[in-house]
């Protein structure tokens, strides 16, 4: 980064160490804090979201969307987190491209799963492999929120629908008293007196969020976990700059052609 | 709400332009010398030199993307990228999955490394492989008790403190861990496993593995492979 960084041989004390932490390398290291304080920061809400309506047709007194909502809750709580984070991002990019292959290459009469196999004509490539990088980071990163959206609107939908469980019912029942319709009911009373029950719970689910982002890599977004593994790893000469490489390489030529 | 909804479908279908050959590269990027992430962030190493000579040579426009190795070949397959170019060797049950073209790189033996002085037993001590190679086959077979990581430096760690007796591993990556570990580690064994390193790709995808054996022949006639695998194995790398 600064001018004297050129020549790493010269460098001494703090001069080292203010190259060092300024390479390429630390410089993404920094920017993954902020991929990922972006995603949990997204994900949270987006989670809230999931667990609201997963709680509430959980608690529905229709049946379809009560299997629906017991259902989901059920599941993702007991089925490892892992499986989902491989199989959400794999499947919805599947499914995208499938759709898109579909409408965009109707012409094409080759199946899409060939053997193992899933091949879908370039213009249906989600991103285009012709795209930019960033698009591709950007898409990723998509579908990462998606799935801990997803996982993690399970977790959230349970601590609501047992916070929603456990207002008294004398509450609801005063509101009834004074002609609540249950719309009212539950707008007024139930949905603002839960809180008090679903913060705790809330919050820890907050703490495992946090803990659950270096499964990240896995979705194929580079983490703070994964430059962190990259820079502390064992290194050797071959990691040094390119310019040294050159170097070795012609010296190293005419002792070969003695 | 709809709107947002209808124009996010909208956005899903929408066509790119131009189509230029792109080709994406996958790689490890946690194997030196074959391919590691240098100090600008980005993918370096024997394959990175090959691979951008072969574009070249292909007239192909490549791109290089980083994947961990256990998910390497099902994201090859479900088409997140083109080419598996990562140190990886031609093997029977790979090639059921996958594709492979001609060798870019010879066989070369595999090194069971120790700490300097022990007296490791190969065939019945507790040996250290990355999960998902042909090392890792080796060893389940061989008799010694098979400890898998999932990246080659967790190997080489648990040979540190002392989880493993020994790891196993290409010569050609644990070569410069010997040589630079001040004496700490020692060659303690070397066997032959495994053909050469081939470029995977889909097995639909015969038109690439096509272009690409045409540049590897290309290189392996005038020589500037066997100056690549020099430059970045050293003299007595075996070559073509």
């Amino acid at each position: 980064m600064f001018s004297y960084c050129a020549d790493p041989k010269t460098l001494e004390g703090l001069m080292w160490l203010s190259c060092y932490i300024t390479t390429a390398k630390h410089m993404s290291f920094y920017v993954s804090f902020l991929v990922v304080m972006g995603l949990i920061s997204l994900a949270a809400p987006l989670a809230m979201a999931f667990g609201f309506a997963g709680a509430i047709a959980a608690r529905s007194s229709i049946r379809v969307f009560r299997l629906i909502g017991k259902g989901y809750l059920a599941m993702i709580r007991g089925i490892p987190d892992i499986v989902f984070f491989l199989f959400i991002p794999i499947a919805l990019d599947q499914a995208f491209e499938f759709l898109r292959h579909k409408v965009l290459c109707s012409d094409v009469t080759e199946p899409i799963r060939q053997g193992n196999d899933f091949v879908v004509c370039a213009a249906a490539k989600l991103p285009l492999s012709t795209a930019s990088e960033w698009v591709h980071d950007m898409y990723g990163f998509l579908l990462a929120l998606l799935a801990f959206g997803f996982v993690f609107g399970a977790f959230t939908g349970n601590v609501l629908s047992g916070a929603m469980t456990a207002v008294p019912k004398t509450q609801l029942e005063t509101g009834e008293a004074f002609g609540f319709s249950p719309r009212q009911i539950f707008r007024r009373i139930l949905l603002k007196q839960m809180w008090v029950y679903a913060l705790p719970g809330l919050s820890n689910l907050w703490m495992i969020l946090i803990k659950a982002t270096p499964l990240l890599f896995l979705l194929g977004i580079e983490d703070i976990v994964y430059w962190a593994k990259e820079l502390g790893g064992i290194k050797t000469g071959v990691y040094e700059y390119k310019a040294c490489h050159l170097h070795l390489f012609q010296i190293h030529l005419p002792h070969h052609y003695h | 709400m709809k709107k947002i909804l209808l124009s996010a479908f909208a956005a899903l279908f929408m066509v790119g332009s131009a189509f230029a050959d792109t080709v994406r590269m996958g790689t490890e990027g946690a194997y030196p010398p074959y391919n590691f992430i240098n100090d600008n962030g980005e993918v370096d190493g024997f394959e990175k030199d090959v691979g951008d000579m072969l574009c070249i040579r292909a007239n192909l426009d490549c791109v290089w993307v980083i994947n961990e190795w256990d998910s390497i070949i099902p994201n090859l397959v479900s088409g997140n990228y083109d080419t598996i170019i990562a140190g990886m060797s031609i093997t029977a049950e790979r090639d059921e999955v996958i594709d492979f073209t001609q060798d870019y790189f010879p066989p070369s033996p595999s090194v069971y490394m120790g700490l300097s002085g022990s007296d490791v037993d190969v065939d019945g001590g507790v040996i250290a492989a990355q999960t998902a190679t042909i090392q890792a086959g080796y060893v389940a077979e061989s008799g010694a008790t098979l400890v898998e990581f999932a990246t080659a430096e967790e190997t080489i760690s648990a040979v540190q403190n002392g989880e493993a007796d020994a790891v196993l591993a290409d010569g050609d990556y644990l070569s410069s861990i010997i040589a630079e570990s001040n004496g700490e580690f020692a060659n303690v064994g070397e066997v032959s496993i495994g053909g050469g390193v081939g470029m995977g790709v889909r097995e639909s995808d015969g038109a690439l593995k096509a272009k690409m054996d045409k540049a590897i022949s290309s290189m392996k006639e005038d020589g500037s492979l066997n100056a690549l695998i020099k430059k970045w194995f050293g003299n007595d790398a075996n070559t073509f």
